[in-house]
């Protein structure tokens, strides 16, 4: 710091040593949403354990979700950042069927998993490209171009395959595999474990990374991100590539899973990853996020679906209760972020 | 040996589609020199101060920074090579934190490519104690910007273009909506810098502020130059009369 600087508020005082106490609440104060978001996950947990306790005390529902769940989940991460970059990405449905398209085009005459594998991030990457250059190059509002390239890459997936699904049951027992759904630990689907490496990695992106600190200022305010030199266009096209990736890589997940390609791949993904980025407490104006958030609101959103079922309510709630939360989490933000100004 | 300017612009123009908003212009910012900026609105001050950071390209002309030709000046290579900006809108993200803020654009990263986000909290709180003068608890390096008052986020905007050891700092209307005892530290301020040996723009409505601060005052009217002043050489009055007839008749005479 150079000596010329001046004090500018015009307090002269000497500033008192901040205490233990004060960090305690602040870290309170700041960390409130995802508090808050833990409570609700316990209370939830306590809830369907005493309406459907022959369900909720056995593992066979924690392994099925810890294998569900992560779908979703490893599209929320990345989508965050792209909320909070101020842009929408509707087309992750259908990016993970595209994906799967390169898969089959590769696997089917290879046999190669791995290469196939790669075909399909590769097609998450090109999909972003898309979805990335239509917003930066061409000037289109995220929300827009997305719902237009949602239906331009499901239809291209229908007319690639001429809507036919493919088996998957060749790809079992390799190594790619076993490595992406397989099980570990007694049995434990390492989908749950990927949905844990990504979302560390999204962490690290988002909070010590340049592109993670350039990711809240354009979605916070673009014109002062401009003004100090942060590469606006630069930053949105990187989070429509890892969105796209991601959702590639569920795409593959999913299919895996099930050893089967079904064309309609993706569809009903849609509302429980909004909801679990929303949930999470992400604003829907951009700027405000956090990955931790977002984690959470996907294993709560897992837990409400499999709750709802296992009380005995048809599947016909979960749409309900899943649109309900979108509105409620959006408004209760809108709401505590007006009483703030 | 011709003298080499901090910030040399030569015949610069600049037009927003049909617009012309700067025509010609010949602007020097030498060593260790305050220049003050004035002129009506429209007369492209901002425009003018928006090319010397690189937020905006000119049309036609040359940019010399310490002599060297510079053929296309962006805003990262602005502040890379010592311009450091307090812009009239602040240029803040009001949603993030204080030190988020005064590392905006220059996140501060380790060796292995990471943001060094303790150094940066470290240095904002230093930034705070020493030279912002926040001594609230309530305000910490993890306090976001919207919780500050006017004068608190300026002081932010000015520390922030202080600590990257600028040697040519541009301030652009930097008085607005500050009160009279922030304002007139601000005006210190300015001469701080110049007690430092390094060189200001400086951009304000208000003649008295310009004229006690700069050592040159370029006053441009309707996206021209038209005409300079060293006020050690034309009096307050002088100078005031002048703006007016620009004003009013495009001629300084």
């Amino acid at each position: 710091m150079s000596s010329e600087t001046e004090d500018l508020s015009g307090v002269d005082s000497i500033p008192e040593p901040q205490t233990e106490s004060i960090d305690w609440k602040n870290f309170l104060r700041s960390n409130a949403t995802q508090l808050g978001m833990i409570l609700v996950f316990f209370g939830l947990w306590l809830f369907f354990i005493l309406s459907a306790p022959e369900t909720f005390l056995s593992p066979q529902i924690y392994l099925a979700f810890m294998a569900t769940t992560p779908l979703f989940a490893i599209m929320a991460l990345p989508l965050t950042m792209v909320i909070i970059a101020g842009e929408m990405d509707l087309s992750f449905p259908s990016i993970m069927a595209i994906g799967m398209v390169a898969f089959i085009f590769i696997f089917q005459p290879t046999g190669n998993v791995f290469l196939a594998f790669l075909a399909a991030l590769a097609a998450g990457v090109g999909a972003g490209l898309l979805n990335g250059g239509l917003v930066v190059g061409i000037g289109i509002p995220s929300l827009v171009a997305t719902i237009g390239t949602q239906f331009f890459l499901r239809g291209l997936s229908l007319v690639l395959l001429q809507g036919q699904g493919a088996t998957l049951i060749e790809a079992r027992g390799t190594f790619v595999y076993n490595l992406l759904v397989g099980k570990t630990f007694g049995g434990i689907p390492n989908q749950f474990w990927w949905s844990i490496a990504i979302a560390i990695l999204c962490w690290v992106i988002l909070n010590r990374t340049r592109l993670g600190a350039h990711i809240y200022l354009i979605g916070d305010n673009e014109k002062s991100a401009r003004l100090m030199g942060v590469n606006v266009n630069r930053t949105r096209l990187a989070v429509f590539i890892i969105m796209g990736v991601a959702a590639a890589f569920s795409g593959v997940l999913a299919s895996l899973q099930v050893s089967f390609f079904w064309p309609s791949l993706g569809e009903g993904y849609l509302l429980s990853t909004l909801a679990s980025v929303f949930l999470g407490g992400t604003s829907v104006f951009g700027g405000t996020g956090t990955i931790l958030g977002t984690f959470l609101g996907s294993y709560i959103i897992g837990a409400i679906n499999a709750g709802i079922v296992a009380i005995g309510l048809t599947g016909f709630w979960t749409e309900l209760i899943y649109g309900l939360i979108i509105i409620i989490s959006v408004s209760m933000h809108v709401v505590m972020q007006k009483r703030i100004k | 040996m011709e003298p080499t300017y901090r910030i040399e612009l030569r015949n610069v123009s600049k037009n927003f589609g049909e617009v012309q908003s700067l025509s010609n212009i010949d602007f020097k910012l030498g060593q260790n020199e305050v220049v003050g900026l004035l002129g009506d609105n429209g007369a492209g001050k901002s425009t003018l101060i928006k090319i010397l950071t690189g937020y905006h390209q000119p049309n036609s002309g040359e940019i010399y920074i310490d002599g060297n030709r510079i053929d296309s000046l962006t805003v990262p290579l602005a502040r890379k090579l010592g311009i450091e900006t307090v812009y009239q809108e602040r240029a803040l993200a009001e949603l993030q934190t204080l030190w988020r803020n005064i590392f905006l654009g220059r996140e501060l990263r380790t060796p292995f490519g990471l943001l060094d986000v303790k150094k940066m909290k470290s240095e904002t709180n230093k930034l705070m104690l020493e030279s912002m003068g926040f001594t609230s608890n309530a305000v910490n390096p993890d306090s976001t910007i919207e919780t500050f008052s006017g004068g608190e986020k300026q002081g932010v905007a000015i520390v922030r273009a202080l600590y990257f050891d600028a040697e040519i700092i541009i301030l652009d209307e930097p008085t607005m909506g500050l009160s009279l005892k922030e304002t007139r530290k601000l005006l210190d301020f300015v001469r701080h810098i110049k007690d430092a040996g390094k060189s200001a723009v400086f951009i304000d409505h208000n003649i008295f502020h310009v004229y006690s601060v700069a050592d040159r005052v370029v006053v441009l009217d309707r996206g021209r130059i038209a005409g300079e002043f060293n006020t050690d050489a034309i009096s307050l009055d002088d100078l005031m009369d002048k703006m007016y007839r620009v004003a009013e008749t495009g001629s300084l005479d």
